[in-house]
């Protein structure tokens, strides 16, 4: 349906061009994603000055009911970007997990329930397969621990783009499934992502293709931000206080933020300190542990946790994830496979949000963070939920209950019943109300 | 010790567009000057002001990350090959 949606803004471009987020060398708005001179990451530079001008809270309501409706923040030029109904997925404020926790403001960004694939990453595919196509690609392809293998498939599938996806071999077998059925063409490699991602890089500029987290990243990342403006908007066009959101490569951390600050920036919202706090897996977890020991560069280290969507060993923005935590009065946490579990569990079972492991890494450190006193009672806090459950059943299976098998006769029925409810009053006795 | 060498494309230029190199060094110290030699400025697109390899490029040999084995004195053996990557995001 959102296809059928007129964008009726101009077709002018928002964005000037890229810039060396290091050394400030300026490019084209081009497929490249490093600095010649010192290898530093490739921004998109926009012309804010414009967007102040022309950009209104009523300009943005006015728009489609998906990330398209922040269009002149995104670095396209298309009149009519790929929208599959990408974005606006519910912000929930979750009474039942902040009395659990005992904290009194949580909201839930649901990305579980994005469109197309369940995960943010549509978002970021969403950018870059429409910059692809106004660049002249005809065949897409991605490095990726699942999600946006899934998303990449399905979006490339719609824009009638040809695709080629590389997945670590051991992957979840719904992401697997998520992507084959969208009939790219998919290369499971025999290594973790760090070595699927070197690969990509040296296949990269060999055959021509637009590889969405490599020569079109900062096109790609930039999709991030609208889960900061989202929020923003959701709230009632007012930053949250603190925000706690898993982190692999880091970059999402960071756009978030970019997010937050072009609203203040342009004038949509007012300026306030908003904390960012991070969350990773024990088993992967070289940006935790450089904060906690102080340290200003990330050590890569070898991913072993059921957090496969985050296992990022080598992460490209970490270093960046590392100074926002700090500058804004974060904290960056890991927490164990046991506690990812609990922390799917827990948000399944008090909100009715079936996450993957990312986000239960996040609930996870979320609670950690309170136990520890980290995050202020009356904050208004938001956890990014970034993935769907569904995908990464395997990392469940033996933790949750099991039906009970009965006959479809009544005394069967009343059998079972009591027997779940001498079940339930076990289980009480054993949590600490 | 004779090595392969994978150049990324920002590179490239300075290798006058080969993304493969056969270069020198008994290890990765000695491959950067031995690189320099062959191809003058591309030392100082690797390394920063101190000489340490720049923050946002990987090193591997034989698919290894540096930083898991001896980093710039990581050895080298005749036929060893050397990619250099720079950093990527995903996930």
């Amino acid at each position: 349906m959102t296809q059928a949606i007129e964008t009726t803004r101009s077709a002018a471009a928002t964005f000037t061009g890229l810039k060396c987020k290091e050394c400030g060398t300026e490019y084209e708005a081009k497929a490249i994603h490093v600095c010649e001179e010192c290898f530093g990451p490739l921004e998109v530079a926009y012309d804010y000055a414009q967007l102040r001008r022309t950009v209104t809270r009523e300009s943005i309501q006015a728009g489609p009911n998906s990330i398209w409706r922040y269009r002149s923040f995104l670095p396209v030029e298309s009149e009519h970007p790929i929208d599959v109904g990408t974005g606006m997925t519910p912000l929930l404020q979750a009474n039942r997990l902040a009395r659990r926790l005992g904290i009194k403001r949580l909201f839930i960004k649901n990305d579980a329930v994005n469109m197309p694939t369940l995960s943010f990453k549509d978002r970021v595919v969403s950018v870059a397969l429409t910059r692809a196509r106004e660049l002249g690609f005809t065949t897409v392809s991605c490095a990726s621990t699942g999600n946006l293998a899934n998303s990449t498939a399905a979006i490339a599938a719609h824009a009638g783009l040809e695709c080629y996806v590389f997945i670590p071999s051991d992957l979840e077998a719904g992401k697997v499934m998520g992507t084959l059925i969208y009939s790219p063409t998919v290369m499971a490699v025999h290594g973790n992502y760090d070595q699927v991602n070197r690969l990509c890089s040296e296949v990269a500029n060999t055959h021509g293709w637009g590889f969405v987290n490599i020569n079109l990243r900062p096109y790609y990342s930039e999709g991030s931000k609208t889960l900061g403006y989202e929020v923003a908007e959701q709230l009632g066009w007012q930053l949250p206080d603190h925000i706690v959101a898993p982190l692999a490569s880091g970059s999402l951390f960071t756009k978030i933020y970019k997010g937050f600050q072009e609203f203040v920036k342009v004038g949509l919202v007012d300026d306030k300190p908003v904390r960012f706090s991070g969350a990773q897996a024990e088993g992967c977890s070289p940006i935790a542990q450089a904060f906690a020991e102080g340290r200003d560069f990330i050590t890569p280290v070898k991913p072993s946790t059921i957090a496969k969507s985050i296992a990022i060993g080598n992460p490209a923005d970490g270093v960046y994830a590392l100074e926002l935590a700090r500058k804004t009065n974060g904290n960056i946490e890991s927490v164990t496979d046991q506690e990812i579990i609990d922390g799917i569990k827990l948000l399944a079972e008090t909100e009715g949000i079936f996450t993957e492991t990312a986000g239960g890494t996040t609930i996870a450190v979320l609670k950690k963070l309170v136990e520890a006193g980290k995050i202020n009672p009356d904050e208004t806090t938001v956890a990014y939920i970034t993935g769907n459950g569904l995908k990464t059943q395997e990392a469940v299976q033996g933790y949750v209950g099991e039906p009970f098998t009965i006959e479809p006769k009544l005394d069967s029925f009343e059998r079972a019943l009591e027997r779940s409810r001498t079940l339930d009053r076990l289980e009480w006795q054993q949590v600490s109300v | 010790m004779a090595v392969k060498v994978l150049i990324p494309t920002p590179l490239q230029k300075f290798t006058r567009d080969q993304a493969a190199i056969e270069c020198n060094g008994g290890n990765i110290s000695e491959l950067l000057d031995s690189l320099e030699q062959g191809f003058p400025g591309i030392k100082a697109r690797l390394c920063d002001d101190q000489g340490e390899l720049r923050r946002f490029i990987n090193f591997y040999v034989n698919s290894e990350d540096i930083r898991f084995l001896e980093g710039k004195n990581t050895a080298l053996n005749e036929g060893d090959e050397v990619s250099i990557v720079p950093a990527v995001a995903g996930g």
